[in-house]
């Protein structure tokens, strides 16, 4: 007894009456599209797997490959195993998606560039394909192209975030070079923010960098922020940091933020209305001589590149969706004894910005009831 | 005796200390023996006899604006710790 051999228009109507499909291609072959609910069964193992994918030897059965030609060598061999109710194929795939045949079409996550350039995170459960697109399509905005923005900027674009915004409207200084690692003592002079991007360019040149140079201001902190996903905190005065933390609020974006101070650091992440905010933290502003500026105070190199670090790692959390962020818990980092101590930050019902009453921004009336 | 950790900002109150001891029941009982020892730090971290609103004061890893304020009790391996805001950054 021969083979049935059919043409696509019949093959097409015998999968709609519910045969089962058999797709005796290879394995890259399927993984660029297939017949969705079929059965991969690659030529070669057809006399090993066959009895394990298919154990009744009655079940009405439809090969098919590309052409027609293995999946007809595929019935002869499985006729001889004791199949006994085979339907070939004999078309080319194509007309059964141009007849109108369901196809599956793999979603393209990453390209081969990006599959191998970002291997090592990939393989992390957490991250995986769909984790990596997610770097790739996020968008994030450094306030800072200074001591916190450097690091955290470099293993954003190493790791393959796709767009990094920074705000800085500061020249390179031969002062910033002994901490922000992003400049070069060739670009001394130059804006921070183009400096960055030839550093980060030069990393990954994949990186979309948008230069903003200007300095956060309760005119343009709106603007700035409203097409990110994430914003990073690394600036240098509370008067800015009260700015961002109000149109962070009003916006709904995250504040990964970061501090500090000759030999500590802190860091914590402001989750609009889950989480306590930075006026929440500290209600008012301190006195000039309770903040001294790094210009002033001093800092050591490594701390900012510690802190920033940080900062990133919340970035990926947040971007992600895994793990636990910093949201409610400051760490605080003592580099002179390389300890940490954490302490609890409360969402204050009383604060200005976002507790329960008068508010400077307002709650979405979803999020009124937690 | 309670640890009391010193911030950055106030080490100078403390010759240069990052930790200092004092005893105690509760936060305005070791306040009132670290400022005996360091009288420098009365006026940066009180106003008027109440804490500053500019320094967080936690016991272990709570604000005790959300506890009993000055009356929060401490315990002898508790720690305290002295928090005000740092702003660098980027500079």
């Amino acid at each position: 007894m021969s083979v049935k051999q059919v043409s696509v228009a019949e093959a097409l109507a015998l999968a709609a009456e519910g045969r089962r499909v058999i797709d005796v291609r290879e394995p890259s072959e399927w993984a660029e599209g297939h017949i969705p609910g079929a059965t991969l069964l690659p030529l070669a193992e057809v006399p090993s797997r066959i009895g394990e994918l298919v154990p009744d030897p009655s079940t009405p059965l439809l090969l098919h490959c590309l052409s027609g030609a293995r999946s007809s060598r595929a019935a002869v061999r499985l006729e001889a195993l004791g199949y006994s109710d085979i339907v070939n194929m004999a078309g080319h795939i194509g007309d059964w998606r141009r007849l109108g045949g369901a196809w599956e079409a793999p979603q393209q996550l990453l390209s081969d560039a990006q599959a191998r350039r970002y291997s090592r995170q990939v393989l992390i459960p957490e991250i995986g394909q769909a984790g990596q697109r997610k770097l790739l399509d996020a968008k994030v905005l450094l306030i800072g192209a200074g001591g916190l923005g450097s690091p955290a900027a470099f293993y954003l674009a190493s790791s393959g975030v796709g767009t990094i915004g920074l705000v800085d409207d500061d020249l390179v200084d031969e002062s910033n070079l002994q901490r922000q690692i992003l400049h070069t003592a060739d670009r001394v002079g130059m804006p921070k923010t183009e400096s960055a991007r030839l550093s980060l360019n030069a990393l990954n040149p994949e990186t979309r960098v948008v230069e903003h140079r200007e300095r956060l201001s309760a005119d343009n902190v709106e603007r700035l922020i409203a097409g990110y996903d994430v914003v990073v905190d690394g600036t240098d005065n509370f008067e800015t940091r009260y700015i961002l933390n109000d149109a962070a609020l009003k916006l709904r974006k995250p504040v990964v933020h970061g501090s500090i101070y000759r030999w500590d650091g802190q860091v914590t992440t402001f989750v609009p209305f889950e989480g306590p905010c930075y006026r929440c933290m500290y209600p008012t502003q301190p006195p000039p001589e309770l903040a001294p500026a790094c210009s002033v105070a001093g800092v050591l190199g490594v701390l900012p590149g510690i802190v920033g670090l940080f900062q990133a790692n919340e970035v990926f959390k947040l971007l992600l969706g895994v793990g636990e962020t910093l949201a409610g818990r400051l760490v605080m980092f003592d580099a002179m004894s390389t300890s940490f101590d954490e302490v609890r930050i409360w969402r204050d019902p009383a604060c200005p910005a976002c507790g329960e009453g008068a508010r400077l921004v307002a709650e979405p009336a979803a999020a009124s009831s937690t | 005796m309670s640890r009391v950790k010193i911030p950055p900002v106030l080490r100078e109150n403390v010759a240069g200390r990052r930790e200092v001891s004092a005893t105690g029941s509760t936060v305005a009982e070791v306040l009132a023996d670290l400022f005996a020892q360091h009288p420098a730090l009365r006026d940066r971290v009180t106003e008027d006899g109440e804490l500053s609103r500019f320094i967080n004061v936690y016991v272990n890893d709570r604000d005790v604006r959300y506890r009993d304020g000055l009356d929060t009790p401490v315990g002898g391996d508790d720690t305290v710790i002295l928090l005000p805001a740092m702003a660098g950054g980027a500079g």
